[in-house]
């Protein structure tokens, strides 16, 4: 039995997903002990915890937390695992939930491993993590009387255990220096386009597009398919298109029904962005290129020639 | 103003990774090495910060005699000098590399007074650590924002943009200050060769620090095991148009 405490991130009256899941793999390390779930400022996703495996909840609440502030979050999960006498601090393997539980193991002075798809308690207590964006993991033991870890995303389960729990609200202590890292304005996305992470179909392309005018055909398929632009980072770098529609373990992470990936090698790097596809369709003029043996189908061709046939064939389908 | 900026020689991996027979390592009898996309970008700002304001930056690995080149490949583009904390090659966790680096800013600010901005990659490309940037922070007292994608300096304050559900997140900080960035904050440049020419000649400051014991202490790689596909082949050229056709309209996107 262990005491663990789960950091909650929220977003407009909702836990995150990936915090559920975080929740999930913190029940699991309690192994019967205490699941204490922290939350900021969001009384209504505090409200929902006890169902998702929390055996407590704490709701901390500051006038100043309005907006995101990453070292309050940290000082106040921090002072908290302190107080509960936590052997474990987890939260969310996102860009929010590493960057608050670093804070918070910087603060305490401890160790912090992001991204963990397993964790064995023990002495010491074992995890397994990604590394190169989940292409390569890493087994390592913490030495740490308490251990902070992030949940790698979409490993856990989140269970929907049916059960309740009390919430208590508090105002946590915070100085100005916690206070001095805020969001003081937001700029909005430009409208229109199809957002890439959100997308059913998303068309890609990769080199073998040859230069930034290679990119009509992918564009004028993604049209035709209500589809979201992609491509690789050899192209971004290339400056053909921007780095907002790179796919990868440094661009963005996609999961549509169809991953359309034309002129893309596969790179581990590039796979690490969009293995949660559903199908992926390869053009690619290499029988033997790496994303032949990640795709569902391929199209062995020029791009240049592959593409504009598809668009064709599908104005001509439409039409009849 | 002065910039620090830090980048990891890491293997440059593409197909199927290999390890080496102990497991602790990638084989890199056949790859390259290079700086991480997030750490080339950081390169790139640090030296368009001072392009801007004038000062001087510098570039800083704890890495192998080898992460040389790295620290050269940072200084052809622009970086006035370098700091090289030369390990023997084993692996340092987050928390001890931040610990080094925080030893070599104390080292460099006693002599050349504040680094207005410390530029760090979001994670490091092969450990994703998430984490020596804000311990950087923690340790000299100065704020840390993350995950950043667009960075503007004025006045002694920092305002930096970070990508959130429909929009960016604006916060601005009070230099001196550390700063995580992200790949596409920037479109780094390539090195130009008089810019490779004067790199060598460009000054390099190396120690040794001890490595400490490993809190969080790595033992294993393990290559994850995917489920080795077979494509199935819908044709060849322009003729397998209509196969694609009829695939999208069996799985309704079209
Ligand atoms: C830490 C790190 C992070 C990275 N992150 C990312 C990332 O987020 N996203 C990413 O994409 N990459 C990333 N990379 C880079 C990655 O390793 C590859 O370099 C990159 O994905 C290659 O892009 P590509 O497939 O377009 O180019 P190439 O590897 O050059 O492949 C081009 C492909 O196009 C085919 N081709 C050529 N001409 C034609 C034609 N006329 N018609 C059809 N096919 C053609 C070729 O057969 C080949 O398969 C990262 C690398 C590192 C080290
Ligand atoms: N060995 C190193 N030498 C210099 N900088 C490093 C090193 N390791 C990590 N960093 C910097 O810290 C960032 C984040 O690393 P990490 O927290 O380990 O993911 C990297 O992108 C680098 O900018």
């Amino acid at each position: 039995m262990a005491t663990v405490l789960v950091l909650v991130t929220t977003a407009d009256g909702a836990a995150d997903k990936v915090a559920l899941q975080a929740l999930a793999l913190g029940r699991q390390l309690a192994d019967g002990g205490a699941v204490h779930a922290l939350v900021i400022g969001d009384a209504a996703a505090a409200a929902e915890l006890g169902a998702w495996g929390a055996s407590s909840v704490h709701l901390a609440q500051h006038p100043q937390l309005d907006a995101p502030a990453p070292d309050a979050a940290a000082r106040i999960l921090d002072d908290l695992a302190g107080s509960l006498g936590a052997t474990f601090v987890v939260g969310p393997g996102t860009e929010e939930g590493n960057t608050v539980l670093a804070r918070a193991a910087a603060r305490a002075g401890l160790p912090f491993a992001a991204n963990c798809s397993a964790v064995t308690p023990g002495s010491p207590v074992t995890v397994t993590r990604s590394r190169w964006g989940g292409s390569l993991l890493e087994e390592a033991a913490i030495h740490a009387d308490r251990v902070i870890l992030t949940a790698a995303a979409h490993v856990f389960e989140a269970v929907d255990t049916g059960g309740s729990a009390d919430v208590a609200a508090f105002t946590p202590a915070l100085d100005d220096a916690d206070l001095a890292v805020r969001v003081v304005g937001r700029v909005p996305a430009p409208s229109g386009g199809v957002s890439l992470s959100d997308a059913k179909v998303v068309v890609s392309g990769g080199r073998g597009a040859g230069s930034a005018d290679g990119f009509g055909p992918v564009v004028e398929l993604a049209g035709l398919l209500g589809a979201a632009v992609g491509c690789s980072r050899a192209v971004t770098i290339a400056g053909w298109r921007p780095h907002t529609e790179q796919v990868g373990q440094t661009g963005t992470k996609i999961a549509p029904e169809l991953y359309i990936a034309a002129g893309v090698s596969g790179a581990t790097q590039h796979l690490a962005g969009c293995k949660g596809a559903k199908r992926i369709l390869a053009i690619n003029k290499d029988p033997e290129a790496p994303i032949m043996t990640a795709a569902d189908y391929a199209v062995i061709g020029d791009m240049a020639e592959v593409l504009p046939a598809i668009s064709a064939a599908i104005r001509r389908a439409r039409g009849a | 103003m002065r910039v620090l900026v830090c980048v990891k020689r890491v293997p440059a991996v593409a197909g199927l990774i290999t390890l080496t027979e102990d497991e602790r390592a990638i084989d890199t009898k056949y790859v390259g090495f290079q700086v991480g996309p997030h750490e080339e970008c950081a390169v790139e700002e640090a030296v368009r910060l001072v392009e801007a304001h004038g000062g001087e930056s510098v570039v800083l690995t704890l890495g192998p005699a080898e992460a040389l080149e790295q620290l050269r490949e940072a200084m052809s583009i622009g970086a006035n000098r370098a700091i090289h904390l030369v390990t023997d090659g084993a692996d340092w966790d987050a928390e001890s590399t931040a610990g080094a680096i925080v030893g070599a800013i104390r080292a460099d600010e006693a002599a050349n007074g504040p680094f207005d901005v410390v530029l760090v990659g979001n994670e490091a490309a092969d450990s994703g650590g998430y984490q020596v940037g804000v311990r950087i922070a923690r340790a000299l007292g100065r704020p840390a924002v993350t995950g950043i994608k667009g960075l503007s300096v004025a006045d002694g304050t920092a305002r930096a943009e970070q990508e959130a559900a429909s929009g960016r997140n604006v916060f601005e900080v009070k230099l001196p200050a550390v700063v995580a960035v992200l790949e596409g904050i920037n479109l780094p440049r390539y090195p130009s060769v008089p810019g490779r020419l004067r790199a060598k000649s460009k000054p390099v400051a190396s120690s040794s620090p001890d490595r400490p014991a490993q809190r969080l202490e790595m033992r294993r790689l393990v290559v994850p095991a995917t489920e080795a596909k077979q494509a199935q082949v819908l044709g060849r050229g322009a003729e397998a148009a209509q196969a694609v056709v009829e695939l999208l309209s069996s799985v309704g996107v079209l």
